[in-house]
């Protein structure tokens, strides 16, 4: 992957251009529905509920197409090594997507689509396909349909070869009368190509029977039938597998098991299978819904199929069984198997073998490709579609330009963790990466509701796992990690096999992680949890057994009145505890109350870190570990804050049950009270039809007072170097901001560095703000005297970032939910505002100080303020004058975990949830942009530029012009198939711009 | 022309001489010498003294008479009684003795004034409410024996109603000259936490005029009142009226998250445009010709509308939502607006800005005249209640 930097074409002097671009989608799909592997080009697509398509090949390779319909994909299948792929929705519609170049990159669109026509006189499921097989000559595609019948469908014209359509009568007739149970076949439930013999199809039906067809006599040729009237239901067959050499087929069925035919020379008829085996017998299994034979040249052959598990003891198990010889493993996943494939050279010579190298399983949460070519079949870690959400997310947190000595840590501490994977190269490699190195090393951090801080590689296009942090190893929870419960497993049977990462169950809330930060450049890490719990962790090479000194902060400071209904604390674990290579805790800060931490900062050259909760903060000298200050905010009024999370939740039902009971009640007295007359004076007035709802949704206009709930809790922390009490001294300066609008600055004592161990560090209170509109304080800046923010540690003592200025007068930004607000400094007075929610009716829920680098010069730069509201939308303003630039929509309103999730980088890129396990990355500066930029070699057997090709390129073009359907700009919006700004940028720029 | 102080009324024969672009502004008084009170000897108790027949001549301009305050604060300087509280009252054209109490009327009576300005000015705690009003000059043959001579008057214990200055405003319906007839703009003065400002709004349609004929529109309606609150309290607005802007924002287009968010922004200081539902109470106007604001009632509010909001507001807006600043544990204080100059430092690249409510703060507005007119003294106002003003240095100049 890459970060690509558009040619500079305009003059230097020009202002850095702001756009919005959605550039990439990381993590993987949300509810992929279908799979599909091109052999040729070495890509895989995967559909999914939502009716995205992904194609990914070597890493950085992805293309994405979305269907106009919102319909579930069911099926996908490539035209193998022709760069079209057909899909199957639950509308049963059929859609042909072909990959094409433009400007040397491919992209993926859909261009054609296919409805079969009903039979009259019939109920429309006869026409459901249920299975489709495009012909290995790339030009006809069978499908099979619910009613039996085999349709016939020309390509990539996506027209139906009517005379050749296949009906079950035809078949029946010529099949020897014992075959026939009196009953139609039942569904079409897998057709197969002979593997040598293009011509000869296998068609298996749902009832049991099975017909190799040859097209080009046009009779069944070989029958190798199994159900006889006696055969039980529970045989029902499910999928049908050739044999490399054409010789033997197998059959999977619902009874759980699966058999093995010969097949014989034309017209001879089988009876009997060479093999029938229930593996997970004899007790009733589930169906064995898909097989696959592999043969391999070093033994047995492979036989790999999906479910047959024991029904009564492991049902509810989601398993893919691969058997080799005497070789079995139960590859057991989290979530359930929607479809899988093995990877092997396209072209097996005559009499050879496929000698598969991998196995790729994908399951509704993850995919997991097994290496079969090394002993014990480890997995191969993905170099995307990671699975974000192995545990919930929690929190995001994001740092650009990471030190490369930094990152080498981090890799080789990641590579430590994880020695059972395979180190065999990924297998699904097609396609050419075009994109630049990228030029600067992005990592994502996200915190997890397990305790786990997840490192991740956001560099490119590709979201790679680098290095995963647990935390819950500090303290005793009650389910302790048991890996012994896998090892005494090794003897049971079925012999299972854990694979894969998705693992959404925690073992204590408690663990979840709040917050982040990370100094780059003395790799000291703070993570903060949802029972006050803040960990104070330094990168260590190497593996180490040592205690963490455990500390309390006391933010009530002796409050009366306040008794805390919330959860425990954790317990720390005694005695030293023995450290992987990495993160290393060494200090444990615990808050009482334990409520969540909601805010941190760390300054690493003070050695200082702060924290808040809803009671309050706290500041910490993590050097000499100690507690230099803490700060209750709580108002006296405030009774919620001391509940807890537990007891909100209750409440929260509590009052939804209330309203609900209150919306009946004003329903049924609305309608008593409702007579004619003023039915009619209601009609009149309203002019129209009469609304149907009695009680419309109401707002209470009232102003925020100082006693409103939870005003207390610590929304964001700062450090500063700074003029607080004088215009002459500047020096450390600590702020924190709360929910109800007041604003603390201390003046911070802090020794010199030789003195650290010997002097204290202090905290006296300078300055105290209330902001009149109460509204809550999301962020804090100071501004140097050219109006810049103030650098990172030790960011201008490593030459990284120019010195502050600290002659010009010092201005403090503050930014509300609902204002952004300049003041000077020391001398605190008004400079700048703006009042977002009063002019806009948004409040600000993300903000942060980007620099947005002109696309001709990276040397111009420009610093904004990029806010997302609760709307959605990301507004731009200068800073210091707070003048609105542009805004955009970005999020849908709706998504409010979208909304919460949203990280900005500092060069304008930011990061959110699509779903739980997909981040959407955007852009807002032309200049900065990680997009995929990648070309697939395809040879296609229609030349390009046919008549529909024209077509839709036509409808594509007429798209551009009206503007994208509704809801595009958020979620699977085929993000990679139009280049960047693209046609979605262009309705934010032309439609809500305003430039002022 | 003479006239007569009572003990502690004091008037004046103001004299506007047009010259141009300064009113000269002699001010006399007398105190009478008669019979009635013996002056003299209450003179010591109006602190300092000053009371005997003086002449004084100064300077304003006539286009910028200033602020109210500011006059008062002069007054009160001139007689070196800053710390009493007086009444002003100037006679109209009519004869009436009128109120002098804030920029409105202390303007009307510096631009009625042709040439003199009879002003009146008593202590607070003795003044005689009953001598303002209509006609008073009139019809009293002597406007000065009613004020001088209360003692002779007392029939009936008039009902001491304070100056409006004494009041805080509620609401007030404003822009009447400007919106369409069928809407009203109501101001809600939110003050404190004492009384709820008490309503309710929901979604609903409204019928539009539009090209294609009448079409249905979703718009913000106020659902409910609370009794007892401040909007219930006004009488101004009603359930079912529609809600068409919040401090000059049009609210279509919005949702109504929105729309209470705007509200609640700026509850402290609430102006909403309403097409009430009841449309009976309206404002009638006499000349329908003077716009065409009365035909475009269905449409959108005339364009020149959010422009003088926003200039309205400005002034207004800008002192009721200071924040508030405690340094090192001392006496809250509000934060002071940054001089502009320091600013400029700051934004050199953006020298086009026009002050509006968002964005650059506008100075305060002290457009009193520096020393370069023809001024015979030159005084530093002194008073504690304006420490802005004494911080910014600024001078007024007499």
């Amino acid at each position: 992957g890459g970060s690509c930097e558009r040619p500079g074409t305009l003059p230097a002097h020009l202002p850095p251009i702001k756009v919005l671009g959605f550039t990439v989608e990381h993590g993987f799909p949300s509810q992929p529905s279908a799979l599909a592997y091109d052999p040729r080009l070495r890509v895989m697509a995967i559909g999914t509920k939502a009716g995205a398509v992904k194609l990914y090949g070597a890493p950085g390779v992805e293309l994405t197409g979305l269907h106009k319909e919102t319909a579930t994909v069911t099926q996908l299948h490539f035209l193998a090594g022709q760069g079209w792929l057909l899909s199957l929705l639950d509308d049963n519609s059929l859609h042909l997507w072909e990959i094409y170049q433009k400007e040397g990159c491919s992209h993926l669109e859909e261009t054609r689509s296919f409805g079969l026509p009903a039979r009259p006189g019939c109920s429309p499921s006869i026409t459901r396909v249920t299975v489709i097989l495009p012909m290995s000559s790339g030009t006809v595609a069978c499908l099979g349909t619910e009613g039996g019948a085999v349709y016939f469908l020309a390509l990539p014209a996506l027209v139906l070869l009517e005379d050749k359509t296949l009906f079950q009568d035809e078949i029946l007739q010529s099949v020897p009368d014992d075959y026939r149970c009196g009953k139609a076949l039942g569904p079409v439930e897998s057709i197969q190509e002979h593997p040598q013999d293009a011509g000869r199809l296998l068609i298996g039906y749902s009832r049991g029977l099975v017909a190799l067809w040859d097209q080009s006599t046009g009779s069944p040729c070989s029958l190798p039938g199994f159900q006889t009237p006696a055969v039980p239901f529970s045989q029902q067959l499910e999928s049908l597998a050739w044999e490399h050499s054409g010789k033997n087929i197998v059959s999977s069925h619902s009874d759980g098991g699966y058999m093995v035919w010969a097949v014989g020379g034309s017209g001879q008829r089988t009876q009997q299978p060479i093999t029938a085996v229930i593996p997970y017998g004899p007790f009733p299994c589930k169906a064995v819904s898909k097989i696959l034979w592999r043969t391999c040249e070093s033994g047995n052959p492979f036989v790999i199929f999906s479910g047959g598990m024991p029904r009564a003891s492991y049902g509810d198990r989601h398993c893919v069984s691969v058997l080799q010889g005497r070789i079995l493993a139960t590859l057991e996943f989290t979530s359930r198997v929607i479809d899988f494939f093995t990877v092997q050279d396209p072209e097996v010579p005559e009499g050879g073998f496929e000698n598969p190298r991998a196995l790729v399983v994908l399951v509704e949460e993850e995919l997991v490709v097994i290496d079969l070519q090394t002993p014990g079949w480890p997995t191969i870690p993905a170099p995307y579609l990671a699975p974000l959400h192995s545990s919930a997310i929690t929190c995001s947190y994001h740092i650009s330009n990471v030190p490369l000595k930094l990152w080498e840590r981090i890799v080789s501490a990641g590579e430590q963790q994880s020695p059972r994977l395979s180190s065999a190269a990924w297998p699904i490699n097609g396609g050419k990466n075009l994109a630049q190195e990228p030029t600067q090393r992005g990592l994502l951090l996200t915190g997890h509701e397990d305790g786990t801080v997840r490192f991740w590689d956001a560099s490119g296009v590709s979201l790679k796992p680098l290095y995963k942090l647990g935390t819950a190893n500090i303290f005793q929870t009650d389910c302790e990690h048991n890996d012994s419960l896998n090892q005494a497993g090794e003897e049971e049977w079925p012999p299972f096999r854990k694979v894969g990462c998705f693992d959404p169950y925690s073992d204590d809330p408690r663990l979840g992680i709040q917050k982040i930060t990370l100094c780059k450049y003395t790799s000291k890490m703070v993570v903060a949890g949802t029972a006050g719990q803040v960990l104070v962790m330094e990168l260590n090479d190497d593996k180490s057994e040592h205690a963490v000194s455990v500390a309390t902060v006391d933010l009530l400071q002796d409050r009366e009145g306040f008794t805390w209904k919330g959860h425990d604390r954790l317990a720390p674990r005694n005695g030293p505890i023995a450290f992987a290579p990495g993160f290393q805790p060494s200090v444990l800060v615990q808050c009482v109350p334990p409520a969540a931490v909601t805010a941190i900062t760390l300054h690493s050259e003070w050695n200082l870190v702060a924290f808040g909760t809803s009671h309050g903060f706290g500041l910490f000298d993590y050097h000499r570990r100690n507690p230099v200050l803490a700060r209750c905010t709580l108002h006296p009024n405030d009774s919620l804050a001391m509940e807890g999370p537990l007891s909100r939740v209750k409440s929260l039902k509590k009052s939804l049950r209330q309203s609900f009971r209150r919306i009946r009640k004003s329903r049924v007295s609305g309608k008593k009270r409702l007579n004619v007359q003023e039915a009619n004076a209601q009609l009149a007035e309203q002019a129209g039809p009469p609304e149907v709802e009695m009680t419309p949704v109401q707002r209470r206009i009232e102003p925020r007072s100082a006693d409103d709930s939870l005003s207390g809790v610590v929304r964001c922390l700062y450090f500063a170097d700074t003029f607080l009490r004088d215009a002459a001294h500047h020096g450390p300066t600590m702020w924190a901001g709360t929910n109800s609008g007041s604003v603390f600055a201390y003046a911070l004592e802090v020794p010199s560095q030789e003195k650290f161990s010997e002097r204290a560090v202090e905290a006296v209170l300078g300055k105290e703000i209330q902001l009149m509109h109460r509204a809550p304080v999301v962020a804090i800046a100071v501004l140097d005297g050219r109006g810049n923010p103030l650098p990172e540690p030790y960011e201008v003592s490593r030459d990284l970032a120019k010195a502050p200025d600290m002659q010009g007068s010092h201005s403090m930004l503050i930014s509300s939910e609902e204002q952004f607000k300049v003041f000077t400094l020391p001398k605190v007075s008004a400079k700048t505002k703006f009042k977002l929610t009063a002019h806009e009716g948004c409040r600000v829920r993300k903000v942060a100080l980007v620099s947005l680098a002109s696309t001709a010069a990276e040397e111009r730069v420009e610093n904004c303020l990029a806010c997302l509201t609760n709307l959605g939308d990301i507004h731009i303003f200068t800073v210091p004058a707070l003048r609105p630039q542009v805004h955009y929509s970005c999020i849908r309103k709706e998504d409010i975990s979208g909304i919460a999730s949203c990280v900005f980088t500092k060069h304008g890129q930011g990061f959110y949830l699509i779903s739980p396990s997909e981040f959407e990355r955007f852009s807002l500066s032309a200049r900065n942009v990680t997009e995929p930029l990648c070309c697939l070699e395809v040879s296609r057997l229609v030349p390009r530029g046919a008549p529909g090709h024209l077509l839709a390129r036509l409808r594509r073009l007429s798209q551009q012009q009206h503007g994208e359907p509704a809801g595009h700009h958020r979620g699977h919006h085929g993000g990679g198939s139009e280049g960047f700004p693209g046609v979605r940028c262009g309705r934010s720029t032309s439609g809500c711009c305003r430039q002022l | 022309m003479i006239l007569l102080t009572k003990r502690v009324g004091i008037s004046y024969l103001l004299n506007l001489v047009c010259f141009k672009p300064w009113i000269q502004l002699d001010f006399k008084w007398l105190c009478n010498q008669g019979s009635l009170i013996d002056v003299r000897d209450k003179s010591s108790e109006c602190s300092g003294g000053a009371f005997g027949a003086e002449f004084r001549r100064f300077s304003l301009e006539r286009s910028k008479p200033g602020k109210f305050e500011e006059f008062y604060g002069l007054l009160q300087h001139v007689h070196k009684i800053p710390n009493v509280d007086v009444l002003v009252g100037y006679t109209d054209v009519h004869g009436d003795l009128l109120p002098i109490n804030n920029d409105d009327n202390y303007h009307k009576a510096v631009s009625t004034a042709n040439p003199l300005l009879r002003i009146f000015i008593q202590r607070k705690e003795d003044a005689d409410y009953s001598a303002f009003g209509t006609d008073t000059v009139t019809r009293k043959k002597n406007v000065l024996t009613n004020v001088l001579r209360p003692d002779n008057h007392k029939k009936k214990p008039h009902i001491v109603i304070s100056m409006p200055q004494d009041f805080r405003p509620v609401s007030s319906i404003i822009d009447v000259d400007i919106l369409p007839e069928t809407h009203r703009r109501v101001r809600l003065y939110k003050y404190g936490t004492d009384k709820p400002l008490g309503f309710y709004i929901r979604d609903g349609s409204s019928v539009r005029v539009t090209p294609h004929g009448l079409e249905k529109v979703p718009g913000i309606f106020i659902s409910r009142l609370v009794p007892g609150g401040l909007a219930q309290s006004t009488g101004l607005l009603a359930v079912n009226d529609e809600v068409l802007e919040v401090n000059g924002i049009e609210v279509s287009g919005k949702s109504l998250d929105q729309v209470t968010d705007m509200m609640i922004a700026n509850s402290r200081n609430l102006i909403i445009t309403v097409r009430p539902a009841n449309q009976r109470n309206n404002v009638v106007r006499n000349s329908r010709n003077s716009g065409s604001s009365g035909q475009s009632t269905e449409s959108s509010l005339p364009s020149s509308t959010p422009n003088i909001l926003a200039n309205f507001l400005q002034g207004e807006e800008e002192s009721d939502e200071e924040d508030i600043i405690i340094e090192d544990s001392g006496e809250p204080q509000q934060i002071p607006k940054a001089a502009p100059t320091s600013l400029e430092s700051l934004t050199q690249i953006d020298l086009l800005h026009e002050p509006t409510q968002n964005g650059f703060l506008p100075s305060s507005e002290v457009n009193l005249n520096h020393s370069a007119c023809n001024v015979s003294m030159e005084y530093e106002v002194q008073n504690p209640d304006r420490k802005s003003l004494e911080e910014d240095g600024t001078i007024i100049t007499l």
